[in-house]
């Protein structure tokens, strides 16, 4: 369960990169694999592995950017020490998510999509979490939290802040 | 002996206390020197009562929810001493929103332990599967061809067909593909039964690789669902353990072997080609169709590439036969629907029903209206590409058909209810906000179309040239409707034109010197 909820990143070594890249690169199609784990390794994308995977998978660097680029899950940098996810699809908006988004951005400072100066807290908007039953809810580094309101959400404020 | 209790490991339930109820409930039986035994289960589905915790009984299990860290010392006093307690529901199975379903998908989802192959087979599991290799291929396509199954993903194409394709298709390799980018918001049945009941998907997808003569599986995750991704992956290992993937899988000379992938933040990519192209490792850039996935699919070798909901009905169809499933549904919406409720809703779940169940029905009746106790104004139906539904379409049956009649669609089952404190200019802008935001970029029309979608709807609600901006909208919708390479563009129109319908009120207030004129 701690490695679900508490992320611990390794900070970036170029000989643990090409070791992660080498792991997964005989697989079919492993550009998504490869960035996936070199993600969970350091917490981001390091600019210097993506001409490493290039390498490994004999494609060319622009590729590989292109992959990194298009899908919204991978870092350029480090996100905050905790990241906090609002759901804000929908079913979320129906019940109330916009408020409470609106009240996550005042109370941190920052709007969605940004780190606190700080650097404690990324806090940023994902598209369904599929708990749209328990609407709204709330993702704060890897454990879901359902049926959010001004009560729960500053306690989980508070609690990324610490 | 110790007392049996289920506790919902499903990632809805956890998100709102299941895991915290199971460590009290071992620590509080600790204490007291009561010999418990807590099995985590997948969800039920009835979600206003999670954490639900069942008991079994020789009676059967009976059921207390929705239950807290606090409940639990007096929940288990009760159990001890044989006393009723405030959160009892009585007998699971005779809770009337559980009683009333038809779960042929769903019929183990919440009762077995998930991580269990053993719970699976003693509750039915891989019979269909067994039926499925004394049939053979040709057989099983005509079972799935019978049970008229279309692809619960949303776009609703016959299955068999989709299998038939594939099955007469040429080529060295093919591929079993399961859309698990289940992105639409309002829909958490592919989340559940991937929590709930996997070894349902991984026999599903096996039956599709014996019926075709595909030897490898993908089955692809987004994201945002760890949960699924770690029960997917378990039930994996432990299915390759029984022997019922790998070489010879259940002892016949059939070889079937399968893996996960996860997506990576992508809507698009719940699109089967943009998924395909993500798969290889690529941006999900939509592929144009034809060639279909079917002759040429993953890696350009033919595919079947379908939703877990309907890998998952597969099982119940062949185990049970075409006429059992086909019997279900109305018109050419054949068997049974898992629909879900969210959003703004007293009674929100997973509620499985044979098609025909009318919208006023699944609202009203089974949803209990708004969680909020104000008037339902708007539903939603089909995720963010679906169709705002007002009061006055309530009768609309639940089908393929009848809710492409009135510009809707079901899409993958889900209903997003909203009172009456929606602002319907707000929604309309979303839709084309999400798509701009995820639009893949290949085609004009969503790319462009989007960001202009959202613009416009910007100055009609800041009150500029109301009418002639209206007029650009519909314009625009249809250009996207008509001009889309795929469903992203192509029904993003549908909230968009339905709010300016069902709602029009909400963009074109009449002018108050008119009013004050009349």
């Amino acid at each position: 369960m701690t490695t679900l909820y508490e992320p611990r990143y390794e900070p970036w070594d170029e000989a643990r990169g090409a070791e992660i890249i080498a792991e997964h690169a005989g697989q079919e199609g492993a550009t998504l694999v490869i960035l996936h784990a070199l993600q969970e390794a350091f917490g981001y994308v390091p600019e210097a592995a993506i001409p490493m995977a290039a390498q490994a998978l004999n494609l060319s660097r622009a590729e590989v950017h292109g992959v990194f680029t298009f899908y919204h899950d991978f870092r350029h940098k480090p996100a905050g020490r905790h990241v906090l996810k609002l759901c804000r699809a929908e079913a979320c908006q129906a019940a109330g998510g916009d408020a409470l988004a609106a009240r996550a951005e005042t109370k941190l400072g920052v709007s969605l999509g940004n780190t606190t100066a700080d650097d404690r807290v990324t806090l940023e908007p994902i598209y369904c979490l599929g708990l749209c039953a328990t609407a709204p809810s709330a993702m704060l580094d890897g454990r879901l939290i359902g049926r959010l309101d001004e009560k729960r959400l500053d306690a989980l404020v508070a609690e990324a802040q610490r | 002996m110790s007392m049996r209790i289920f506790v919902s490991r499903d990632a809805g339930a956890v998100a709102v206390g299941a895991d915290e109820v199971a460590l009290a409930l071992e620590q509080a039986a600790a204490k007291r020197g009561i010999a418990i035994e807590i099995v985590r289960t997948g969800s039920r589905g009835m979600y206003w009562l999670e954490p639900l915790v069942e008991v079994a009984t020789p009676q059967g299990r009976i059921a207390f929810g929705p239950v807290t860290e606090t409940d639990v010392p007096s929940l288990l006093d009760a159990l001890a001493s044989n006393t009723p307690h405030l959160l009892r529901l009585g007998a699971t199975d005779e809770i009337p929103w559980l009683k009333r379903q038809t779960r042929l998908t769903f019929a183990r989802c919440g009762v077995i332990d998930p991580r269990s192959l053993e719970d699976y087979r003693a509750h039915g599991g891989y019979k269909g599967f067994e039926r499925a290799l004394s049939l053979g291929p040709d057989a099983i396509l005509n079972e799935v061809t019978a049970s008229g199954l279309r692809g619960r993903g949303g776009a609703g194409f016959p299955t068999g067909i989709k299998w038939k394709t594939v099955a007469q298709a040429k080529a060295d390799r093919k591929f079993i593909v399961c859309n698990a980018d289940e992105g639409d918001s309002g829909t958490f049945a592919d989340r559940m039964i991937m929590e709930g009941d996997p070894f349902l998907v991984i026999e599903g997808m096996t039956t599709a690789g014996i019926t075709v003569g595909a030897t490898k599986g993908y089955i692809y995750i987004r994201s945002e669902y760890p949960h699924a991704v770690e029960a997917m992956n378990a039930a994996i290992v432990a299915a390759r353990r029984g022997g019922y993937l790998g070489d010879k899988i259940g002892g016949s000379t059939y070889s079937f072997d399968m893996e996960v992938r996860v997506g990576a933040g992508a809507y698009v990519c719940g699109e089967e080609t943009s998924l395909l192209e993500s798969l290889e490792g690529r941006r999900g850039i939509v592929r144009a169709k034809p060639p279909l996935p079917a002759h040429h699919g993953l890696f350009g070798k033919p595919t079947v590439i379908n939703n877990v909901l309907s890998f998952a009905a597969i099982p119940f169809i062949l185990a049970e036969g075409a006429k059992a499933y086909a019997d279900f549904g109305m018109g050419r919406s054949r068997g049974t629907m898992p629909i879900q409720l969210a959003g703004n809703i007293r009674h929100g779940g997973l509620f499985e029903t044979a098609f025909g169940v009318t919208l006023g029905e699944l609202v009203d009746d089974i949803g209990g209206g708004t969680f909020t106790g104000r008037p339902v104004r708007a539903v939603q139906v089909g995720g963010p590409l679906g169709a705002y539904f007002p009061r006055a379409l309530f009768d609309t049956p639940f089908d393929y058909e009848a809710f492409a009649a009135r510009d809707g669609l079901i899409g993958h089952g889900g209903i997003v209810v909203f009172d009456d404190s929606v602002d319907m200019r707000r929604q309309a802008r979303f839709a084309m906000e999400f798509c701009a935001v995820e639009s893949c970029g290949k085609c004009t029309p969503c790319r462009i179309g989007s960001t202009r979608g959202v613009e416009t709807i910007e100055k009609i609600i800041s009150g500029e040239r109301v009418h002639e901006n209206l007029a650009l909208v519909e314009d625009l919708c249809n250009t996207m409707k008509f001009g889309s390479l795929c469903a992203l563009g192509g029904f993003t129109p549908y909230p968009v034109l339905s709010a300016l319908k069902h709602f029009r009120e909400d963009f074109a207030p009449i002018p108050t010197t008119l009013q004050a004129a009349e």
